[in-house]
């Protein structure tokens, strides 16, 4: 039986145990109601009879679905194992891989097994058997299991159960395991990175991952070719990273600042009105967007505009790349600071121009000083998008890892690498794709950091002022 | 006593300079504003100018003998039959008929490349629906090739000496000739809104990518909403003070904040590498965008239930409501228009998301369109991303159009959550 | 409403209750005003006030919550303009000079007519750092010295000195209510403003700190013009020698505090001071 069938099952059951549930206590309720007709408070203190229908269904659900899940998750080694065993008993040995093994003999089908080695079939036929025995199994253990509860629930339903508060208990779980789903992704994530950096770093040194400077993870074809070896120094990475993240900060802090400043202090309520939307188009503009504006549009003005004064300036220059991503961040950092500044109270400002200061003091001594925490929460955000931008680099930023601090030339950056590593045809193990992994992980931490530290920052800002 | 005279005259003076401070500093404030503008100008004009001549198509009419005999097949023939057919001999007879003259095989080459790759299909299609066109001469248009295309749009310079120009001077008199004629012509071009991709870029289309991006969408918004919703009423209305709810709310706030590409290797790990789910396929794109957009959406969330007034919770739960009943009953539905602008932002942003998909493998060349979620597709932005990268010159303006129609998508999703914003926006 | 019933109704209020008793105005004044209205947009929140306040008066402005007590007080250094909404029509004039004129100059103005507000308000700053922001910004003083000197003169004045002379560097946030409203009374008198406008001043304060405020204010009577609105009758008895009722955004009755205190001519005053309504 196929997955959808059990459920479809187990969802028939339910319905069926809701429907007895709320049967079994509904005479009680309405004779109940009858005898207090005289006193319409009285009712009040009986509950609706369709909870104990949900707490029927609840009982033949759940459970089932629980026991459902971990065959689920546990049958796929069981069966491998079997038929490890089975191979080893009789005499069937294998000379390729054995997950790709593995994989053979699940995708063989069962028409044309004409011309296929013998011993291969055999075990195809083992595995065929395996198989139905455990999907049989599985029909048998959670049908069998949800029938035994619903009886079982059924015959715990009287008047006297506290059937919404169940109820109710049971849709809190409910929710509280939709909110863990966060935590899950961040271990879902941190232990995705782990894994493969952990068997990244068995083949390359850590130390010469973290600080050598030579990055060429292209393996010549022919082992007597020059760079036959590929070298992992990630350093050129980080540099080129940290260049263009400034480049781009450079950009968008000051822009992103003034711009807050201006909306949220000078503007008319008109101008405010009409240039907030504008900026949030810019900010929901896709990053491929700006990605392929830098490289088509951007950079070939930057390369005419430095040969013009006698800069050679490369193609895929870190300024052409940085500038377009420091645009991209403005709306963000703009958005952070007016956060952050009208969150300073008006007393503060009033403060200020009751002593005669004009706007501009009031705004570069006052408010700036006085929401700087903020502002420096705003920044490390924005830092960390910076550093965690993938397209418009990828397009725009080259992939040769120099390692230089001079935004003309073209510097490749972390984000940039990994997209190379994974997108190729990559078998799966090799060191190349394990070290997009380790990028992805030194990533990750990098981003981590600086949000724990932002948001953490800017949450004891807005403390203080509220 | 004080003199307040001196102090008077003391502030007036420092004032000229104050003001003048003040003015530079206002001006700046404008200036920011007016970069960012100037910048997003630009770039919309740009990619617009840029996109335009995507829209358009170039035909060439040409008198096709669908001669019987030649093709094998007559109006009886089945489909497979009708398919196996050499419908490139029709065409390239139509263009030799036309121009006898051409003999030299470097010059046959040029002329046959006249119309592009797609036309026998697109003859093929042509004589499936209407098999009465078997047997007779007709006049028939043909999608140009992608050079020709660029010529007649003036993409090409003709006035440019042969060396520096892409079509050579023998092609050119065999277009002018064409043209002359009034066999070349102008007309909108459907086929991009209905194609599949392709590897030449005139008859290359967005449909594929459409829908991917749909499909993906569908797989995001099913798996987002409700988990969304969940966590951000359990978080508003239900969760205790706690470490554990402290840990999840730094778990949350922390994820809107993880770069996308992550998310892209949390997908390629868990579900390509450790669940086995199809490659390219829109339900693992779904699955990755939902986890990367549902931060965004329980912020949002909490938010909107965060503005539900006590009052009238307190009116629910003072009428002997339980907890529950409050929370689903009363606050669910005043927070709910706050909570769908929410999501169409973070469906927004979803539609946009390039880099997660790519370590998916959504990113291969598919010119089917998908018909399911499991189909393998690619989605808009990464078309874009291909398109971009191709070196066709024909691909620049189709590039410039899909991001057109990816902006459009954009801006109607922002305009239907603002709509919303206006229409529900309740003053408590 | 339209315009023309909105005056009508005006001046049939004006015909109730007459136009202010007591004496408004007085020779010598500092500040003049006269036929104040105030428009937050449509909603007119003063009606045709005019009052004099004299060279070295403590005048005091009581009146029931709302009847635009603050608002005129904000007038006078044109506080109000921080409001967009905000309008202010008639004649206010500081040493015969119009506060409102094209070319009198706010900044200016505010550092001749110093404010102190009803929540402490100090700068995220040192205490030091606090009092010096105003002849900072002003250019008053020429050198570290003088500035220094200055900071502590008005620290003095303002009665802190002797409680922070050893943490002038401390956070000004760090202070108690009381100290941190002397701290901002020391940060306005450090520019030495011609006229101090209080608003509420102790009204956050617990009653030590209101007293030593309230002697503060005695004290800087001396060289100071000063105009502070209270809601607390017995704060505008200590302090004022003259005293303006407001109500409904209406200048009811002006006098010497004694006067208005123990002998209120018109009704509304005495019902407000014998505590009918406020």
């Amino acid at each position: 039986m196929t997955i959808s069938a059990i459920l479809f099952l187990l969802v028939l059951l339910a319905a069926f145990s809701f429907f007895m549930g709320r049967q079994k206590v509904h005479a009680v309720y309405l004779k109940q109601r009858q005898n207090s007709d005289l006193d319409v408070r009285l009712r009040v203190k009986f509950t609706l009879p369709k909870y104990f229908g949900y707490v029927a269904a609840l009982w033949s659900l759940v459970p089932a679905l629980l026991v459902l899940m971990v065959i689920e998750i546990v049958d796929e080694p069981i069966i491998t194992k079997q038929l490890t065993n089975y191979m080893v008993q009789s005499n069937i040995n294998i000379e390729e891989n054995f997950d790709l093994y593995l994989n053979e003999i699940q995708n063989l089908d069962v028409n044309h097994i004409e011309g296929i080695d013998p011993a291969k079939v055999k075990v195809f036929e083992k595995f065929s058997d395996l198989n139905s025995i455990a999907s049989t199994a599985k029909s048998v253990v959670v049908l069998a299991l949800a029938i035994l509860m619903t009886v079982f629930g059924l015959k715990k339903i009287t008047v006297d159960l506290p059937a919404r508060q169940y109820f109710e208990k049971a849709i809190e779980i409910i929710l509280l395991l939709a909110a863990s789903i966060a935590v899950l992704t961040t271990v879902g994530i941190v232990l995705s990175v782990l894994f493969e950096s952990i068997r990244f770093f068995g083949e390359i040194p850590v130390v010469d991952f973290m600080f050598g400077t030579q990055w060429s993870p292209q393996t010549a074809i022919r082992p007597d070719q020059v760079g036959s070896s590929a070298t992992f120094g990630a350093v050129p990475l980080f540099i080129g990273t940290m260049l263009i993240s400034f480049v781009a900060l450079v950009v968008a802090v000051p822009l992103g600042l003034m711009s807050a400043i201006f909306l949220s202090e000078y503007a008319s309520s008109k101008f405010r009105s009409f240039a907030k939307p504008v900026l949030e188009i810019l900010a929901g503009i896709p990053t491929v967007v700006y990605g392929f504006f830098a490289a088509l549009t951007v950079a070939p003005f930057i390369r005419q505009l430095g040969e013009s004064v006698g800069l050679s300036v490369a193609s895929e220059s870190a300024l052409a790349a940085g500038l377009v991503m420091g645009i991209m961040i403005i709306p963000f950092v703009s958005s952070l600071a007016d956060d952050v500044i009208s969150a300073v109270p008006q007393s503060m400002r009033e403060g200020s121009l009751g002593l005669g200061a004009t706007k501009s003091e009031t705004i570069i001594k006052v408010l700036i000083p006085a929401a700087l925490p903020g502002i420096v929460g705003g920044v490390l955000l924005a830092a960390s998008r910076a550093i965690g931008e993938t397209m418009i680099v990828v397009m725009a930023a080259g992939l040769a890892a120099n390692l230089t601090v001079n935004p003309l030339n073209a510097v490749t950056t972390v984000t940039v690498q990994i997209v190379t590593l994974l997108t190729g045809d990559q078998e799966f193990d090799s060191a190349k794709t394990l070290a997009a992994f380790a990028l992805g992980l030194m990533l990750f931490l990098t981003t981590l950091v600086l949000n724990v530290i932002a948001l953490y920052v800017v949450r004891k800002y807005r403390e203080q002022y509220d | 006593m004080i003199n307040h005279n001196s102090i008077t005259q003391k502030v007036e003076r420092s004032l000229k300079k104050r003001y003048l401070k003040e003015k530079l500093f206002k001006a700046m404030g404008f200036a920011s504003v007016s970069v960012a503008f100037l910048f997003l100008l630009i770039l919309v004009s740009d990619i617009t100018i840029k996109a335009l001549p995507a829209f358009v198509q170039t035909q060439i009419t040409l008198e096709i003998e669908l001669n019987t005999e030649k093709l094998g097949i007559n109006q009886n023939s089945t489909t497979v039959e009708i398919k196996q057919a050499d419908f490139r001999a029709s065409i390239r007879d139509a263009l030799r008929k036309q121009f006898p003259d051409v003999k030299k095989r470097t010059q046959k080459k040029d002329l046959y490349s006249l119309v592009s790759i797609g036309a026998e299909y697109q003859l093929r299609d042509l004589v499936l629906e209407n098999r009465a066109y078997l047997g007779t001469t007709k006049k028939l248009s043909f999608i140009a090739d992608d050079d020709v295309d660029a010529l007649v749009k003036g993409v090409i310079d003709r006035k440019v000496e042969e060396s520096a120009r892409r079509i050579k001077n023998f092609k050119l008199g065999l277009i002018e000739d064409l043209e002359k004629n009034g066999q070349i012509e102008k007309t909108f071009n459907w086929s991009f809104f209905s194609n599949g991709d392709s590897r030449e870029p005139e008859i290359a289309g967005i449909k594929g990518a459409v829908m991917g991006s749909l499909y993906t969408l569908l797989v995001t918004l099913l798996m987002t909403f409700p988990v969304a919703v969940a966590a951000a009423i359990y978080l508003e209305e239900f969760a205790p003070k706690n470490r554990m709810v402290d840990f999840i709310e730094i778990n949350i706030n922390n994820l809107a904040a993880v770069p996308s590409i992550v998310f892209g290797l949390l997908g390629l790990a868990v579900f390509i590498n450790f669940f086995e789910l199809p490659r390219s396929a829109p339900i693992v794109g779904g699955i990755v965008l939902s986890l990367m957009t549902l931060p965004t959406i329980i912020i949002a969330s909490r938010s909107a239930i965060k503005a539900v007034p006590p009052s009238l919770r307190e009116a629910a739960l003072g009428l002997g409501a339980s907890k529950m009943q409050t929370v689903f009953h009363h606050v669910f539905p005043a927070a709910l228009p706050g909570i769908l602008t929410g999501t169409i932002i973070g469906m927004a942003q979803a539609l946009g998301e390039t880099a997660p998909l790519l370590m998916i493998g959504m990113v291969a060349f598919i010119v089917d369109i998908p018909q399911s979620v499991a189909d393998p597709a690619t989605v808009l932005p990464i078309q874009v991303y291909l398109w971009a990268d191709s070196p066709e010159r024909g691909f620049l303006e189709k590039t410039s159009a899909a991001i057109l129609v990816l902006i459009c998508f954009l801006i109607a999703m922002n305009a239907i959550a603002i709509y919303l914003r206006k229409k529900f926006e309740k003053k408590w | 409403m339209s315009n023309q019933t909105d005056k009508a109704t005006l001046a049939s209020m004006h015909a109730d209750h007459g136009t202010t008793v007591g004496q408004p105005f007085c020779d010598n004044a500092k500040l003049s005003t006269r036929n104040v209205d105030v428009y937050y947009a449509d909603n007119q929140a003063i009606h045709d006030v005019s009052l004099d306040i004299g060279r070295n008066e403590v005048i005091a402005l009581i009146g029931p919550s709302g009847c635009g007590k603050s608002t005129y007080l904000r007038c006078l250094n044109r506080m109000n303009d921080t409001i967009d909404i905000c309008k202010v029509t008639g004649q206010l004039l500081l040493d015969g000079q119009n506060i409102y004129a094209k070319n009198q100059d706010p900044v200016l103005l505010r550092a001749r007519v110093g404010m102190v507000f009803q929540k402490p308000n100090p700068f995220p700053k040192s205490i030091y750092d606090n009092v010096a922001y105003g002849p900072r910004i002003h250019g008053l003083t020429s050198n570290k010295a003088e500035l220094d000197d200055l900071v502590e003169e008005s620290l003095i004045k303002a009665g802190l000195f002797k409680e922070v002379k050893d943490r002038l560097e401390a956070p000004g946030t760090g202070l108690s209510g009381g100290q941190q409203q002397r701290l901002c009374i020391a940060r306005t008198i450090a520019v030495q403003p011609e006229v101090i406008l209080m608003d509420e001043p102790a009204s956050a304060l617990d009653p030590i700190a209101t007293a030593i405020i309230e002697e503060l204010i005695s004290e800087l009577r001396k060289n100071y013009t000063i105009v502070i609105v209270t809601h607390s009758m017995q704060q505008a008895a200590r302090v004022s020698q003259r005293t303006a009722y407001f109500h409904l955004g209406k200048l009811i009755e002006v006098g010497e505090t004694n006067q208005i205190f123990t002998n209120p001519k018109h009704e509304l005053t005495e019902k407000y001071i014998t505590g009918r309504f406020g």
